[in-house]
């Protein structure tokens, strides 16, 4: 058994389900997937949550199926994603939620 | 110290991966990147379970520090070069944990695994193993390291450097926002702390900004070079990030890192707390 040590700020398994205690009426979830120009999902990607001043908020890494996943506030975000196949962004108007994204990377 | 003590390039690593007593160690909160692809040769420390105490809110102490490195194989007079996921934050903390432990020769990865896999540079399933040592850390250098009371004493008097995102300063959100946001303790910051997120200092794939750059941006933020500081973020892993940027790379002296940080300052009872975006009065 592992003992409860202060929670940690790596991000979780970009592909796992939500968890069971998330109050979807209070989250604003941003999620989506991670394609090349071709519709490829690419995995490993670095997507990168930008707010409404472009300013850095939060990085995941996508997972196999190119998944990623922010918890964040409802507003305007920009989704930035950086790949060994290029990059690529998506703006998004974000409610309470889940808010679906994808970006495409080239 | 500088950024030339201080900080390795990819292609400087590429080209030491076999160079005797360098030892690349990837650190990360969760060890998985490791198990599917790492530098050549590199072992792994888990942040969580190597670095932090099982029971006491701590991380190891001197003894456990010892054990540690022994057995992972890492002897006094390696060169250590440490690289790992979350734009090198945990990578960061482990470089003020070898410094604080009083290791002679530590370096970080500059851009750690992201600049790496974005250039496409190779990564390996091998499983590492190197021979246990007899690794003998110094007392804690307690100069880098700030606890509650230091911090308390330093509103309105010494520099305080909140890393996080705005909307965690601001007491928007506890969190960084890939995590979900639930909670226990209050939101907002230490009066008079000024926002200078961590992600400033840093190239979007993970690179640290120039001296000058780096310089421009904290003198902006009215980070006073005649005062001491203190950065602090949630748990203490991005303000290290901010601390070796100020003390390592721009080469300020008595910067210290809170590792007790807002999980910690955020959860006290009676202490002043600001909310919104400007850094409020002591």
């Amino acid at each position: 058994m592992t003992a409860p040590t202060a929670a940690g700020c790596a991000a979780p398994d970009q592909a796992a389900p939500l968890p069971a205690s998330l109050d979807l009426e209070k989250e604003t979830v941003i999620t989506g997937i991670v394609r090349s120009a071709g519709d490829e999902a690419v995995s490993g990607a670095y997507v990168r949550l930008l707010d409404s001043t472009g300013e850095f908020t939060a990085e995941v890494v996508t997972s196999a199926a190119g998944q990623f996943r922010f918890f964040a506030a409802p507003g305007s975000w920009t989704l930035r994603a950086l790949s060994r196949h290029g990059n690529g962004d998506t703006a998004v108007t974000a409610g309470r939620g889940i808010n679906e994204v994808s970006v495409t990377v080239a | 110290m500088s950024r030339d003590t201080a900080l390795v390039s990819a292609e400087w690593a590429e080209k030491n991966l076999d160079a005797p007593g360098v030892v690349f160690v990837e650190v990360d909160e969760d060890t998985s990147a490791y198990d599917t692809g790492h530098i050549a040769g590199a072992i792994k420390i888990d942040w969580k379970t190597d670095l932090q105490d099982q029971v006491r809110r701590d991380f190891v102490n001197k003894t456990q520090f010892e054990a540690l490195l022994s057995e992972r194989g890492i002897s006094n007079d390696d060169t250590v070069i440490l690289y790992g996921g979350n734009n090198n934050w945990f990578a960061a903390y482990a470089y003020w944990y070898f410094k604080l432990y009083g290791h002679r020769d530590v370096k970080l990865l500059d851009g750690g695994r992201k600049k790496w896999e974005l250039d496409a540079r190779p990564l390996v399933t091998d499983t590492v193993t190197r021979p246990a040592t007899q690794y003998v850390a110094q007392e804690p250098d307690t100069s880098i390291r700030a606890f509650r009371d230091e911090v308390v004493a330093a509103i309105g008097t010494k520099n305080l450097v909140d890393v996080r995102s705005p909307d965690e300063f601001a007491g928007r959100l506890l969190a960084p926002a890939h995590l979900p946001q639930e909670q226990a303790q209050r939101a907002g910051h230490i009066p008079t702390a000024i926002s200078v997120p961590w992600s400033k200092a840093a190239n979007e794939d993970g690179t640290f900004r120039s001296d000058d750059e780096l310089r421009r941006i904290y003198g902006d933020a009215g980070l006073d070079d005649g005062k001491d500081t203190i950065a602090y973020c949630r748990i203490g892993e991005r303000s290290s990030h901010t601390w070796f940027v100020l003390q390592e790379l721009l080469g300020h002296r008595n910067v210290k890192n809170y590792d007790g940080s807002w999980t910690e300052y955020g959860s006290l009872v009676g202490v002043p707390v600001a909310l919104g975006d400007e850094p409020g009065e002591a």
